[in-house]
């Protein structure tokens, strides 16, 4: 008994780099690479999801309170989902991509084919715990990688569930879950990996790359930032309303990557959608929100005290037009609304990741493309909300950021055909359906040639009239090359 | 001079928020300067590439300047529809309207080229910044001084100032270049400067291709025709020591052949690298030279060893002065040696003998992914096997460095040979970011996305999410019930 205590306490660099030993002794045997296992590790992985429901929800209800509906939809059903697509379409992502030739290659045959990086590794964030580890690593396996998932330790009651999910149904043999914190990941960090993939903040992104970058490992960093609102003024309120509310507070109560982060609307129609909050927020959570039992808990004391102090600072507590309640004792807050904040505020210069939601005013709403632009940073996304098809036109021209939605928030991370991930600070690189296992795959490329047909004029002795041949083979033109070969050429 | 450089780049930065490099025209008229100065200076290109490495000016066009052209005149014809949007497909019922991916620049690429291929190595990654619309600083290599002056003394001629620069100098420009913010760094060189160029990068969280290198192996079968031996053994030879005297990435580094095909291997190299170059190639000048001292030392160290220097079966002499190294032949050099150990990047040939030839897929299996692995062979299961069981950037069969040529081939490594690709549209993608933007309408909406929650809802959700349409319409008629029920936290 404690021995085992005693291996499960310390995991170091050597325990680290067994596991990537036995991991890449399981590639090297070709295990990961047949169209057969990764098919029965997905099929393992929804019978996984679907058999322990009620444990996954309940794990995260210890670790976030969420709300049983988000844990089924946003965390469940999107894992099987993306199981589903990738069963559905693997075989065809699989195939080798035929590639044309040209004249200079002629005669040749091309093809780009996906092979599998290796031994891959996926560290999780705590706020979507199921979704952010399994969605990765289900992109892995469908690219035939032997993987290693680091859950997050914020969110311990799914980190220990999925560690022994994982070790039930799936091959342990390539696939492992090690729990962990800093010390952990470091020892982690040390090793040599074909590709990381970390989903998080830019703080520790920065430690991951340059960790990886030791061993020249390519990484993908799904990170965050200020993911703006802009509202403009003739739009249907009510649904505009209700959509944010959903993607704010009904996604974790704000603690998501992709959570609107504060709104920019006119001074004219400020008041309105105030009221219109007001209204919607009240419908969906009563009139005790620090009560209901719709809204996520505010993860954990440090980042409760950290939304505290951006609501206490002095120059934005005067600001609050709703809600403000906190809860300290059981990490509540209610969903908050502040109201025209100095934009050298703290709740304005760092992600909020939380149920606070400040709304910055502009004259004209045109004016709210340069307060984007000119914060310096691009975040993972941007909604707008408008009827007015000039203004979409200039939205989607000048803001760059991961992904944009107009008239919605957030639902664009359900669709499998759309590339999720970040730019400049908000990350780089992306997965989702087909884009999952492209990111874990290595694309070779392969080109076919046979001994006829050699072109004499690439090779020593040299000469002019080699030259001219040259230039009229990459011209791709065939008189011209008949005209080099009579001797007719121009130069 | 950091001053200086903090400017610099602060302007390429206002330039690039003005919108100054999106515009397809601004794009279009660039790439076509490009290609005039590719016309225009061809001859002191030629000349500045014999100056620096001693390469003849077919080879010169062969590798770099042909190459260029093709590539420019792709970027051009396929712009508009490189930086076109793409719709993306969307299921029957869909939580959006429409969605679409829009390609924008990234902004501010940093290019660090190297000396072996200066202009094409300097060119290519330029081509693909500015067809993706970004603002451009090149930093050419130093030890490559008349090409670097070359491009930092003509390119701005014919070139937007504002949002492309040269910026020309050794280490200590290129490690104060990487100390500001980019928007991506390519980089082209050794697998140790690429980790220092990654772990800069990470500070600011910058994206980065690196196109490195490796021992590229070529696997050469026992041909039965000896048409087929003639054109394998060409190629070998010309690839080896025809493009920059084997300092390539893509070089073949050595070969691999079974005992029994050995000796009429050796022959036929001997008899073709005669047939190239001459009974004397210094004099046939189609043999670069080695960069630099410190290079040829490098490869002249490698024959000290006695027991490698026993291994050579052709050429092995060296001409300081003028930075010479013959072509050279070498069978069976120990393993542990240098010349195996490390990339070779010269034009010293190593043959392997192996008992049978699919013993060349471990020998290649236990050494590092190289950039490139050359198979020349006949056989089908082998060429299967190859492609299957080993990991190289990329493969060709029956031929060498050609792939470089090719524009629909992703070119890039994998592993100690890199990560990232370019080369035709791959270029474009890879200085592009591809932005996800969705629309929806006000008029479809799903009640049952927002709370107060209840079973009802989440049945309909889970059909929706899972796309289970006829277990939505059941729902909605009332004709099916949750499975499970809902508890109260």
């Amino acid at each position: 008994m404690a021995s085992e205590e005693e291996k499960k306490a310390v995991f170091d660099a050597e325990s680290a780099k067994e596991v990537v030993k036995e991991l890449r002794a399981s590639f090297a045997a070709g295990k990961t690479k047949s169209y057969e296992w990764r098919s029965t590790q997905l099929n393992a992985m929804l019978k996984m999801m679907e058999e322990n429901e009620p444990q996954i929800i309940a794990a995260l209800r210890d670790d976030l309170s969420k709300p049983e509906l988000e844990s089924s939809i946003y965390e469940i059903a999107m894992v099987k989902s993306s199981c589903t697509v990738a069963l559905k379409k693997m075989k065809h992502w699989m195939m080798p991509e035929k590639a044309k030739t040209s004249l200079i290659t002629f005669p040749s045959s091309a093809e780009i084919v996906s092979e599998p990086l290796g031994v891959v590794l996926v560290i999780s964030a705590w706020n979507y715990p199921f979704l952010l580890s399994l969605d990765p690593v289900i992109g892995a396996i469908a690219a035939g990688n032997a993987v290693v998932l680091k859950p997050s330790e914020i969110a311990p009651a799914t980190s220990s569930l999925l560690a022994r999910l994982a070790a039930d149904y799936l091959d342990r043999s390539c696939i492992k879950v090690v729990e962990g914190a800093v010390p952990e990941t470091s020892a982690l960090l040390e090793q040599k990996w074909d590709k990381i993939l970390y989903t998080g903040n830019g703080r520790i992104a920065r430690i991951v790359m340059a960790a990886a970058a030791k061993h020249l490992t390519p990484v993908v960093l799904e990170l965050g930032g200020k993911c703006p609102v802009i509202v403009d003024s003739d739009i249907n309120l009510q649904v505009a309303t209700r959509r944010i509310i959903a993607g704010k507070w009904g996604c974790n109560n704000g603690q998501a990557c992709v959570s609107p982060d504060y709104i920019i609307t006119t001074k004219n129609y400020a008041q309105k959608l105030v009221d219109s909050f007001k209204c919607e927020l009240e419908r969906f959570y009563g009139k005790n929100p620090l009560e209901s039992k719709d809204l996520s808990r505010i993860v954990n004391s440090n980042h409760f005290a950290r939304l505290s102090k951006l609501l206490d600072e002095d120059k934005v507590s005067s600001k609050i037009v709703h809600g403000g309640e906190r809860d300290e004792a059981n990490l509540r807050i209610a969903p908050t609304i502040l109201l025209d904040v100095p934009q050298d505020s703290l709740i304005m210069t760092e992600e909020i990741f939380g149920p606070l939601l400040p709304i910055i005013l502009v004259h004209k709403v045109e004016d709210s493309l340069d307060v984007i632009n000119s914060s310096g940073t691009k975040p993972l996304a941007a909604y707008l909300f408008t009827n007015n098809k000039k203004l979409k036109e200039k939205f989607v021209a000048t803001v760059s950021a991961g992904g944009l939605v107009v008239n919605d928030t957030t639902v664009h991370l359900a669709e499998h055909t759309l590339p999720f991930g970040g730019v400049g600070d908000s990350g780089m690189g992306a997965y989702h359906g087909k884009f999952s296992f492209d990111t874990f795959s290595h694309k070779k490329a392969v080109l076919y040639r046979g001994f006829a047909g050699d072109a004499f004029v690439r090779y020593p002795p040299y000469s002019r009239g080699k030259l001219r041949l040259l230039q009229a083979l990459f011209n791709g033109s065939f008189l011209g090359i008949i005209r080099a070969l009579l001797g007719w050429s121009k130069s | 001079m950091e001053k200086d450089l903090g400017r610099e780049i602060t302007e390429i930065r206002e330039c690039y928020r003005n919108g100054n490099t999106k515009p397809i025209a601004w794009r279009r008229s660039q790439l076509q300067a490009l290609r005039s100065f590719l016309l225009d200076y061809e001859i002191q290109i030629f000349r500045a590439l014999n100056l620096d490495l001693g390469k003849h000016y077919v080879e010169a066009f062969r590798d770099e300047v042909g190459i260029l052209k093709k590539s420019v005149n792709l970027a051009l014809k396929d712009l508009k529809r490189w930086s076109a949007s793409t719709k993306a497909k969307l299921p029957a019922i869909a939580l959006l309207s429409y969605a679409e991916l829009v390609p924008e620049p990234l902004g501010l690429i940093l290019v660090i080229s190297s000396w072996n291929f200066p202009l094409g190595l300097s060119l290519e990654p330029l081509i693909g910044a500015i067809a993706a619309g970004n603002a451009v600083v090149l930093k050419p290599s130093e030890m490559s001084p008349a090409c670097s002056s070359l491009l930092a003394n003509t390119l701005p001629k014919y070139l937007d100032n504002q949002a492309i620069k040269v910026i020309e100098g050794g280490p200590a420009v290129g490690q104060q270049l990487l100390q500001q913010k980019w928007d991506k760094i390519f980089f082209t060189g050794s697998a140790k400067v690429g980790r220092m160029v990654m772990s800069e990068a990470a500070k600011n969280l910058t994206p980065v291709t690196l196109e490195l290198g490796g021992k590229c192996p070529a696997v050469l079968d026992s041909l039965s025709w000896s048409w087929d031996k003639e054109v394998a053994v060409k190629r070998i030879v010309g690839a080896k020591y025809g493009s920059c005297a084997g300092q390539a990435c893509i070089s073949i580094d050595y070969v691999l052949v079974e005992k029994s095909f050995s000796s009429t291997v050796v022959e036929l190299m001997k008899a073709m690298i005669r047939t190239m170059y001459g009974d004397n190639p210094k004099e046939s000048h189609s043999v670069a030279r080695i960069i630099n001292k410190h290079h040829f030392l490098r490869l002249k160290n490698l024959l000290t060893d006695q027991k490698v220097k026993d291994c050579i079966v052709y050429g092995g002499s060296t001409d300081e002065d003028s930075l010479y190294i013959e072509p050279t032949i070498l069978v069976d050099p120990p393993l542990e040696s240098a010349i195996m150990a490390e990339e070779i990047f010269g034009p010293l040939l190593p043959i392997i003998t192996l008992d049978k030839i699919e013993d060349s897929i471990e020998f290649i299996n236990s050494r590092p992914k190289p950039l490139a692995i050359y198979a020349f062979t006949k056989d089908e299961v082998l060429r299967k096997r190859m492609v299957s069981e080993t990991s190289s950037g990329s493969v060709v069969f029956n031929d060498a460095i050609i792939q470089f040529a090719a524009d629909t081939l992703p070119f890039g490594g994998i592993g100690e040979s890199g990560f990232g690709k370019y080369h035709g549209k791959f270029s474009f993608d890879t200085f592009t970011h591809y932005k996800a933007v969705a629309r929806r309408s006000f008029f479809t909406d799903f009640w049952y996305r927002f709370p107060p929650w209840n079973n009802h809802k989440l049945e309909l959700l889970e059909d929706t999410y899972g796309f289970d349409y006829f277990g939505l319409l059941l729902v909605i008629l009332g004709l099916k019930r949750s499975r499970k029920t809902f508890h109260v936290n």
